[in-house]
């Protein structure tokens, strides 16, 4: 029942605070803290109840019975490490938006609650219907956010990432049905319940192609190359608060769903597709790196960063041993985390100076010096400091995927490297050098708020705290990963027999 | 044969609507009284759509060679009349200052229904011919209505005459078709026409069967606008007053589909490969070219026309999969789309009624500029009609979607499903970008909607509409059941 509540607390907290904006233009914001605190404070209560590899919380409804879909949402480890993450950026999200969002914000906090709600469906769904049902409903929230306080070339950024999305999300839908109807043939009755979908079987031609369907479809939003180019588009006419919720929430859901569905369905094809996924991972790794570096414009710089560092998550996934899976997951929070931080600045520096272009800014540090130590700091994170979080989960996917694929850990090491080249560069660029301000207006140009500094250091703080004791995390997702790997162990074992 | 009292009761909602049309021409006739016609009208489509609701749970009988009177045809006569009535309600406002005689639209738009009523309870060639003649004849003049007006923005004479000629000689070709299978096999009812074939009675031979399967769907395909028929749709459209527009791509479509449907399960035509063929070719072709044509338009009406196109295509996938699949799924879905495809035209075009009157249509892109601002609550009905039309989740669009899926993948129509995504990815297109344009800031404060008391009742159909997309969208369960029990008698 909680986990209703989680989701329709969201969905209600939105359409009331659009409905609130007739009586006073500052009651959405409030309103919609509120509702994502106390989302918060619910979760928490989940947390430490029931072992972490066990469902804590589950609710299973009929919903559609004709073709055997109920309303199925369950919690264990690692669906809650990701909701918490969730309602935690929620919150970061809403304080960007604070202040930078004055135009019909009644209807801007609807969309951002909404897409939250998505989120935690997702997160949380076992029916697969419903897992599709929510993955759809988060696009359009988000499509309005970035189409409505977006920046000059919204419409284009907006319908190309609602394009690619809804498109690829097809593909999955198609899979699902392929899915649910071998389980129809094999087992006589309809059903989209995760648990009894792991259970079919396929011929290995088959079983191929509907996993390419899922995996497509994960891939788009984790993005990797080569469908990875809406997200800098999506990323640089977003509000910031729209890139908070993109960059921090909206590409786990792809790698949550390769861990969750794409591998545990299928896991004869995903360990023999393994090899060509840790490519398009190291590809990833080293080509967006590559892009980053090439870029003006700061917000698509660090939404190439982005499809760089969630190329460790996707090597971590395919080389499917405990130390990868940790790693990816712990990638996927520090990610999160560091993102988030670094399109608020990117966002905050945008809404000060009015530019996003880097070559205009320079020497910022002694105007605004808390805002360049901010900077330094998430950067530093961002390469992967030892000491942080981004370190241990790049670190440990690196070791877990050496276990699997030797070169490819190899080559994807060195955009550990490029990282701290392009991290270094953006620092360099945009807070040391000459100041100029004639390429710009600085009359806005002030440093950080106290508020601003409020949610970055917790941003810090969660950081600090996933580098120096990683384990409070690592316990909570760890009993849900030996559960995934022990399942697929079988078809491992025998997908590695053929390859020798 | 004889007509008894037992024959008539199935028949009520049928005597109920020909009632209505009647009644309506007795008022006009005493006094020429624009709000009374219109009353009647609602009050008796009103009164067929819940006798024939009523009906549903016990009526299941053929009435004369003619009819059939089951839960199937009685489910479509309740969406029909009620849509009927809709499309009256919407019409009240928008015709309401139309310099001209008023009170035959409505008899008009009653006679229409009574050849819809007809279409959808037809196993027989001759009632399909009666009723789809009833139907086109009224609309016809329905298209043409505001003729004689002045200021009529549109062209209303060209797509009637456009319409009128066309849809003639696509009659001729179904005609030709139905007069080659009685030919073959010496009934005008809905017939098998294989077993003649594989049996002793050979007939005139297979390739005859074929020619005339062929014939009589390429009929069908041109009411129903399949590409390569379509090229009427647009232009009639536009040039019809939008409430007439609704008529023709709701009931219009729907009857033709049922009839389709019945035809196509009754004669076995699917054992013929190459009617699958050209079906699948059909199929293909009206996806494809319904979207690829809509990225084109700026008039809302024509991006619709287009859009339907597509719909009807869509529709087609599961018709075929019928073929290939054990059980009723595939007519589920077709039935399930059907209504869901009536919600969201209706809505859609309901919202491009309300905005417009006989004197100014509203049908550029750029009137909605800023909707979504000026009157939030006609762009949020709207948005959620054509993000239905998209199927995005949430809405009855959805639902009816996912069933197409689900009816494809069984028959494992792999081609037709890559056919159906790569068209839905166009689709979000076009859609959007209406979606957009109301979203922007608007570029002058005036609001769009007319004068209050007349549209009220407008505005309650279109949220009755949005209410039943959401409803649909997300609790479908017991329309579901009602229609997998409907449709296990087809």
């Amino acid at each position: 029942m909680i986990l209703v509540i989680l989701i329709a607390l969201l969905f209600a907290g939105g359409v009331l605070a659009w409905m609130s904006e007739r009586v006073n233009p500052n009651l959405p914001r409030s309103i919609a803290l509120a509702t994502v605190l106390l989302d918060l404070l619910i979760m928490l209560t989940l947390l430490g109840s029931g072992d972490s590899g066990q469902w804590i919380a589950s609710l299973e409804a009929s919903w559609i019975p004709r073709f055997g879909i109920s309303f199925y949402l369950a919690v264990d480890g690692l669906s809650l490490l990701l909701i918490l993450l969730t309602a935690f950026l929620g919150i970061i999200a809403i304080g960007s938006a604070w202040d930078e969002i004055t135009e019909r914000a009644g209807f801007f906090y609807f969309n951002l609650l909404w897409t939250l709600a998505g989120v935690v469906g997702v997160f949380t769904a076992l029916d697969l219907f419903l897992f599709f049902f929510f993955w759809e409903v988060m696009l359009i929230p988000m499509y309005f956010i970035i189409a409505i306080w977006g920046h000059e070339n919204k419409n284009y950024a907006a319908m190309k990432f609602f394009i690619f999305t809804q498109v690829t999300g097809m593909l999955m839908l198609v899979s699902i049905l392929v899915l649910a109807y071998f389980h129809y043939v094999q087992a006589g009755v309809f059903s989209f319940n995760y648990h009894d979908l792991l259970n079919v079987s396929f011929t290995s031609r088959v079983e191929m192609w509907v996993m390419l369907g899922f995996f497509i479809a994960f891939a788009t939003k984790l993005p990797s190359v080569p469908i990875h180019s809406w997200l800098p588009d999506a990323h640089s006419q977003a509000p910031t608060a729209g890139s908070v919720i993109l960059a921090g929430i909206l590409l786990k859901t792809g790698a949550y769903g390769l861990i969750r569905f794409a591998v545990p369905l299928f896991p004869a094809a995903s360990m023999e597709f393994a090899p060509i996924a840790m490519t398009l991972a190291a590809i990833s790794i080293l080509y967006c790196a590559k892009v980053a570096f090439a870029q003006h414009d700061i917000k698509r710089l660090i939404a190439y960063t982005s499809v760089s560092h969630m190329g460790f998550v996707t090597l971590g996934v395919y080389a499917w041993n405990e130390q990868a899976l940790q790693g990816a997951v712990m990638t996927m929070l520090a990610h999160g985390l560091s993102a988030a931080a670094l399109f608020m600045l990117a966002g905050g520096l945008q809404h000060r100076i009015h530019t996003r272009s880097m070559p205009d800014m320079g020497g910022f540090w002694a105007k605004v010096p808390r805002m360049a130590i901010v900077a330094l700091f998430f950067s530093v994170a961002a390469l992967g400091m030892p000491g942080l979080g981004n370190f241990i989960g790049e670190f440990l996917a690196l070791l877990g995927a050496f276990q699997a694929n030797i070169w490819l850990t190899v080559v994807s090491a060195f955009g550990l490297i490029f990282a701290s080249v392009y991290s270094l560069w953006v620092i360099q660029k945009v807070f040391q050098g000459e100041y100029n301000s004639s390429k710009f207006d600085d009359s806005h140009l002030s440093d950080l708020s106290r508020r601003e500094m409020l949610y970055f250091g917790a941003m810090m703080i969660g950081l600090v705290w996933m580098g120096m004791y990683p384990q409070s995390f690592l316990d909570l997702s760890a009993g849900t990963l030996s559960g995934l790997l022990s399942a697929t162990a079988d078809a491992a074992v025998a997908v590695a027999e053929v390859a020798q | 044969m004889t007509m008894t009292l037992s024959d008539l009761l199935p028949l009520m909602p049928l005597l109920l609507v020909t009632g209505t049309a009647v009644l309506a021409m007795i008022v006009v006739g005493i006094q020429r009284h624009y709000t009374l016609t219109v009353v009647v009208t609602i009050t008796g489509l009103l009164i067929a759509t819940i006798v024939a609701a009523m009906m549903m749970s016990f009526t299941n009988q053929q009435v004369t060679p003619l009819l059939v009177i089951d839960q199937y045809s009685l489910f479509f006569t309740v969406i029909t009349c009620a849509s009927a009535m809709f499309i009256a309600i919407l019409s009240y406002p928008y015709l309401q200052n139309l310099q001209d005689q008023r009170e035959e639209y409505y008899l008009l738009l009653g006679v229409a229904t009574i050849g819809a009523v007809v279409m959808v309870s037809s196993n027989h060639f001759v009632s399909t011919i009666l009723g789809l003649e009833t139907l086109s004849m009224s609309l016809y003049g329905m298209v043409a209505y505001p003729v004689h007006v002045k200021d009529s923005a549109k062209f209303p004479l060209e797509a009637s005459v456009k319409y009128l000629v066309l849809s003639a000689a696509a009659s001729g070709f179904m005609l030709f078709g139905m007069a080659l299978v009685y030919a073959q096999t010496g009934t005008l009812a809905f017939s098998s026409v294989v077993e003649l074939v594989n049996g002793e009675t050979a007939g005139l031979g297979a390739g005859f069967s074929i020619v005339a399967l062929l014939m009589i769907i390429a009929g069908m395909a041109f009411k129903l606008s399949l590409a390569p028929f379509h090229m009427w749709t647009p232009d009639v459209y536009e040039g019809s007053p939008i409430p007439a527009t609704t008529y023709l791509a709701t009931i219009g479509k729907a009857g033709m589909f049922v009839v389709l449907l019945r035809f196509i399960e009754a004669s076995d035509a699917l054992e013929f490969e190459g009617v699958v063929l050209v079906l699948s070719l059909l199929a293909a072709a009206s996806i494809l070219a319904g979207n690829l044509l809509a990225l084109l338009q700026e008039n809302i009406k024509r991006i619709l026309a287009y859009s339907s196109i597509a719909h009807m295509g869509y529709v087609l996938i599961a018709i075929i999969a019928s073929f290939y699949v054990e059980g009723s799924i595939s007519i589920e879905a077709v039935t399930f789309y059907l209504l869901a495809y009536m919600i969201m035209s209706l809505g859609a075009f309901g919202v491009a009624s309300v905005i417009s009157s006989s004197e100014s249509e509203r049908d550029h892109i750029d009137d909605y500029t800023g909707l979504f601002w000026r009157s939030p609550w006609l762009a949020l009905v709207f948005t959620g009609m054509l993000l239905s039309l998209a199927g995005i989740p949430l809405t009855v669009g959805f639902i009816g979607k996912f069933y197409l899926f689900f009816a494809g993948v069984e028959a494992a129509l792999w081609v037709l499903l890559a056919a159906l995504i790569i068209g839905s990815g166009i689709g979000l297109y076009y859609y959007l970008r209406i979606v957009y344009r109301m979203v922007l800031k608007a570029d002058d404060a005036t609001t769009l909607t007319s004068d209050g008391a007349a549209s009220l009742s407008a505005y309650g159909v279109l949220a009755v509409l949005f209410v039943l997309l959401l409803i649909l969208g997300v609790y479908p369960a017991p329309v579901m059941n009602l229609i997998e029990v409907i449709s296990a008698t087809i």
